[in-house]
């Protein structure tokens, strides 16, 4: 028994010492300015959201990266799977304000524009209307307690659209792993609470006129095909 | 149509009187009502007076507010500059004070709205399924404390029994700071971070610690998520460190370290702290007696029963004498 796996050690060092090359992340540029989305949201809630968490999540996630590596490079899986909680949450936090900043668009270039085309129909067969969407995603985000985003969900597999909650900075995917993003709404505090204080609902309610549904549409489109 | 009859107490014609030849007309103790109110003859009969109904005992009123809102122990800008007087005065009245109101809206008339604030935490906690009011009634309990926890002038060092067991159990009061910062930092999301003192119980029913020492007890930190404080694993709380970004996001943005170490350094009341660990472990040892009490009464009984059992034998006494043959 110990000889096999000593052997089964040898035909796997091999594999494992190979050069790997580790990507880091880095931190997407905003396409517009931090501005250009007030009233719906404040230039500073977006420098602050941008420069401050989203940078802090890329840099964590690069440095779990990094530590994941050695881990996995010395064979130490208990190293694995203490980094998993920081992988989550900071890779996480990097995937979904990623998605974030492409769900907002000034109002200026198209920001607000309620969706046409394949997304309103799924809309209006899924939900009844965009109206009864808007207030269903409301109440799931002012409902979800603590920190965490809402989602708009296509289900590729039962060709459906969702609305999600997922808390901290959980990706979608870990609500089903057939789900894709389609919009996201970050509830947790520092998305609003310079400007809105607690009153998160107000928030929501304001967000709509920053959304940017042909970004939706998009991926709609491309992943229902 | 029979004439009408005299009353023969009071003297009153009664309509509905009748008149039986052999018998004295005389009212019917159900048709006194007129002569309470209309006799006052001397001879009158003693009338029993109709005895008031009982008022049923309805429950009064629900209790609209059965938690009141606990003012601050120091005014908003007693924080200053550590914490923003804004921080606090928002802190305090829209999310401390919105969740006693959710907590008072939800529990009203129900019968949890008599129990104490602590039981309704450890109730509504649920073993890990919480109920609806769980996070109102978990954040009015954990908002309280921390506000005690602060103090206008705080920081500085602990004394005492409390520095020697952090010293005991951390190393020094920077190791404990360093262990906190930790705790704040990978408290992913919202929560709490905590100094609780353990006795070291394994949560089980019949967990009593046949000889309980003081070395078992330790003070440990602890993050929560959300709402849940460590009143629902059995410990004793000491200190409270709210890391909700709601709590330092408008003095320190996204810095939360910077927020804990502010707050261990020039916020924290040692004192209170203190206090707190001295309560604790009077309840903690108070606690283990009361269990090592049980534990040897049931001892007794179960030795009892044993006792007993042994007794249900037949003694050779209770044989029989055989009778002796008469010859």
């Amino acid at each position: 028994m110990a000889l096999r796996s000593v052997v089964s050690r040898k035909t796997l060092a091999p594999a494992l010492r190979h050069y790997r090359s580790l990507t880091t992340f880095t931190l997407p540029d905003l396409p517009y300015d931090y501005g250009a989305l007030e009233p719906a949201i404040s230039g500073e809630i977006m420098r602050l959201h941008h420069q401050k968490h989203h940078q802090t999540y890329v840099t964590n996630y690069n440095k779990a990266l990094e530590q994941l590596d050695a881990a996995v490079s010395k064979g130490d899986a208990k190293g694995v799977v203490q980094l998993q909680s920081a992988l989550k949450f900071n890779g996480g936090g990097h995937v979904n304000h990623s998605i974030f900043w492409q769900n907002l668009k000034p109002v200026s270039e198209g920001g607000g524009e309620p969706p046409h085309g394949a997304l309103g129909w799924a809309i209006d067969k899924d939900f009844g209307s965009l109206e009864a969407l808007v207030k269903k995603i409301n109440s799931e985000g002012a409902a979800l307690q603590g920190s965490g985003w809402v989602w708009l969900a296509l289900d590729k597999e039962q060709k459906i659209l969702k609305v999600e909650t997922t808390p901290n900075q959980d990706p979608l995917v870990t609500k089903g792993v057939s789900l894709v993003p389609l919009l996201g709404v970050d509830v947790w505090e520092h998305a609003y609470y310079l400007q809105y204080k607690n009153v998160r609902p107000d928030y929501l309610a304001n967000i709509w006129n920053v959304i940017n549904w042909k970004y939706a549409s998009e991926v709609y489109e491309k992943e229902s095909a | 149509m029979q004439p009408a009859t005299a009353c023969a107490s009071s003297g009153l014609t009664i309509p509905w009187l009748r008149r039986c030849s052999s018998l004295r007309v005389k009212c019917s103790t159900s048709q006194r009502a007129h002569c309470a109110s209309t006799s006052t003859a001397d001879t009158a009969e003693p009338i029993e007076p109709i005895e008031p109904i009982d008022p049923i005992e309805t429950d009064p009123e629900p209790d609209p507010e059965p938690f009141k809102l606990k003012p601050l122990p120091y005014p908003f800008n007693a924080l200053e500059p550590h914490m923003s007087k804004e921080t606090v005065e928002y802190h305090w009245e829209r999310h401390h004070r919105g969740h006693v109101d959710s907590l008072n809206a939800i529990i009203q008339g129900t019968e949890f709205a008599e129990m104490e604030l602590e039981n309704m935490v450890l109730t509504s906690y649920n073993e890990g399924n919480p109920l609806p009011f769980f996070v109102h009634a978990s954040q009015v309990w954990n908002h309280d404390f921390f506000w005690e926890t602060m103090k206008p002038g705080g920081g500085g060092n602990p004394s005492n029994v409390l520095k020697y067991l952090i010293e005991r159990d951390f190393g020094s009061l920077d190791e404990l700071a360093k262990e906190i910062q930790n705790a704040a930092l990978t408290q992913f999301g919202s929560g709490w971070v905590w100094l609780a003192y353990k006795a070291h119980r394994l949560g089980v029913g019949n967990d009593i610690n046949p000889r309980p020492s003081k070395k078992d007890k330790r003070l440990v930190v602890v993050k929560t998520p959300n709402a849940v404080s460590p009143l629902v694993w059995d410990y004793y709380p000491l200190l409270a460190i709210d890391v909700w970004e709601h709590a330092y996001y408008m003095d320190y943005e996204n810095r939360r370290g910077d927020y804990v170490s502010v707050f261990l350094d020039k916020l924290i009341s040692w004192d209170v702290v203190s206090d707190r660990l001295k309560n604790a472990m009077f309840r903690a040892s108070k606690r283990e007696k009361m269990e090592k009490r049980e534990m040897l009464l049931d001892k007794m009984k179960e030795a009892k029963l044993r006792v007993k059992a042994v007794d249900l034998r037949p003694t050779p006494k209770a044989r029989p004498k055989m009778k002796r043959r008469q010859y």
